[in-house]
């Protein structure tokens, strides 16, 4: 069948000789090169100035960003596993002098005995737990490589009751079925939000003590949190107040561009 | 008479160029980052060197005070950095191609000469297929740097889920900082990749954009001369 749109060609194809070769390859590859180089160079400029996200319990990280840091986490609490233990050390190898980065939420002193975590269950009932009510459950102690999302780690040694015997002892199981744990300090201004799979991690702390003497108000007295499967934004200090939620709970430094997750 | 010698196949070219950016890309958003605790400096004998970084490279570059940017600029480029160096070796690896970029066990030697040859200070290089045995060095350190990148990025990223990478790594501390050396690595790497490939000339440039290099070739005698035969002479 002929197509009507083909040219007639007179006699054979000539062949292309070397110059024409060149040149044809050159011209393609080439405009290749740059057509791909300019929509590569208009893709990153369109990331680059996208627009913040819409404050949310996240804020502060381009919008496209911001998609992409939580489909990072999904992906990875896919393959994460809650067997999966941070590594310990002999307690000789914990840092004295334990470093200190910020007291949002935790300044001056605070008066413990007055202290009383509440503990909003989703029924609505507040319990009041005093310290004395948490130390005399059974102490954990964990020396291991703390980790702050500037970069730096420390080997520190603290000391407290594990997460999830806080929970059993307190009778919260059905808190736990909720996919989120919310903290805040007494003035709440500092907060965070913890997935409870990492909360429930069996080397969670509410802890009380650094290097077996009870916290300084500069580490978060009288009780902090320590969550080594998480950087130390995570770690709030001076706990005022614990919720259990389906949805992220209001998480200081997510509201400043940080990854929600922030797992380790 | 001018003819075409193919050289780089399309697949490399691809995941060559498009490295580049995304190299680029890490290793910006890797300093916004470092910036945050920024404490590697070259220290001999209690005398220190060179800070990383000075403030004025700081500042030229607009560094400071972007942590949390840097990092979500950071953990979305990975994605493409792994998959585009995992398309790469793949290709490599099927196509045969690695047997033009693996050392070979003359290399080690011979590189020594192509260096001699590349000072001016001596006039013959060694014979050399598609790349010459410094290039095969030089070409194949940077694939395994960039496993290596890959490896101990995992390991500060994520060092209690891959406890074992970062365990391979000798610890999240030392992981960090074989992290950072393998950058400057790369920034090494560019610099002398730049001014080789300045040296080359268009030629050898153009045939990373357009896979061919053009070659003078002697025109072949159109009467064949009848060539010396290595059968033995039947008696």
């Amino acid at each position: 069948m002929k197509n009507p749109f083909s040219k007639k060609h007179k006699g054979p194809k000539k062949p292309l000789t070397v110059e024409q070769k060149i040149s044809r390859r050159n011209f393609i590859s080439f405009g290749t090169f740059i057509v791909a180089g300019s929509v590569a160079y208009g893709g990153w400029k369109w990331l680059y100035n996208s627009p913040e996200e819409a404050r949310t319990v996240t804020a502060g990280a381009r919008a496209p960003l911001r998609r992409a840091l939580n489909k990072t986490e999904l992906a990875f609490r896919r393959v994460f596993s809650n067997n999966n233990l941070v590594k310990t050390y002999p307690k000789e190898m914990a840092a004295k002098n334990v470093r200190h980065n910020s007291d949002i939420g935790s300044e001056g002193k605070i008066n413990v005995n007055a202290w009383k975590l509440q503990v909003k269950k989703h029924t609505g009932e507040v319990l009041q737990i005093s310290l004395d009510d948490i130390k005399a459950l059974p102490k954990t102690d964990i020396v291991y490589d703390f980790k702050c999302v500037e970069g730096w780690d420390q080997i520190s040694h603290w000391g407290g009751v594990k997460f999830s015997d806080f929970i059993s002892h307190f009778k919260l199981d059905a808190e736990t079925q909720l996919q989120y744990v919310g903290l805040a300090t007494p003035d709440k201004e500092y907060y965070v939000g913890i997935d409870m799979p990492s909360a429930m991690h069996p080397q969670t702390l509410l802890a009380y003590e650094v290097n077996e003497k009870p916290l300084p108000p500069n580490h978060g007295a009288p009780l902090r949190l320590i969550i080594p499967v998480k950087y130390g934004i995570k770690n709030l200090k001076r706990i005022g107040s614990m919720s259990f939620s389906d949805n992220r709970p209001p998480d200081y430094w997510a509201e400043q561009g940080y990854d929600y997750y922030s797992g380790l | 008479m001018k003819v075409i010698k193919e050289k780089h196949p399309l697949a490399m070219r691809w995941t060559h160029w498009v490295n580049f950016p995304i190299l680029t890309i890490m290793i910006w958003s890797g300093m916004l980052i470092y910036w945050a605790n920024d404490e590697y400096k070259i220290t001999l004998f209690g005398y220190t060197f060179f800070s990383f970084f000075p403030d004025w490279f700081y500042n030229a570059l607009r560094i400071p005070h972007r942590l949390s940017e840097g990092m979500a600029f950071h953990f979305l480029f990975m994605w493409f950095f792994t998959l585009n160096g995992i398309l790469y070796i793949l290709y490599t690896i099927i196509s045969g191609e690695w047997h033009e970029l693996v050392p070979q066990k003359k290399s080690f030697k011979e590189a020594w000469l192509v260096l001699l040859h590349d000072l001016h200070i001596r006039k013959m290089a060694p014979p050399q297929n598609k790349y010459n045995a410094a290039q095969r060095i030089a070409y194949t350190a940077i694939i395994m740097m960039g496993i290596g990148s890959v490896i101990t990025g995992l390991a500060i990223y994520k060092p209690v889920q891959f406890y074992y990478l970062t365990w391979l790594c000798g610890g999240y501390h030392f992981a960090r900082i074989l992290h950072f050396a393998l950058t400057i690595g790369y920034v090494l790497f560019f610099v002398i990749h730049v001014v080789q490939v300045i040296l080359a000339g268009w030629n050898n440039f153009r045939s990373v954009i357009s896979g061919f290099e053009v070659v003078n070739e002697e025109p072949k005698p159109i009467i064949e001369t009848t060539p010396p035969s290595d059968e033995k002479p039947i008696q």
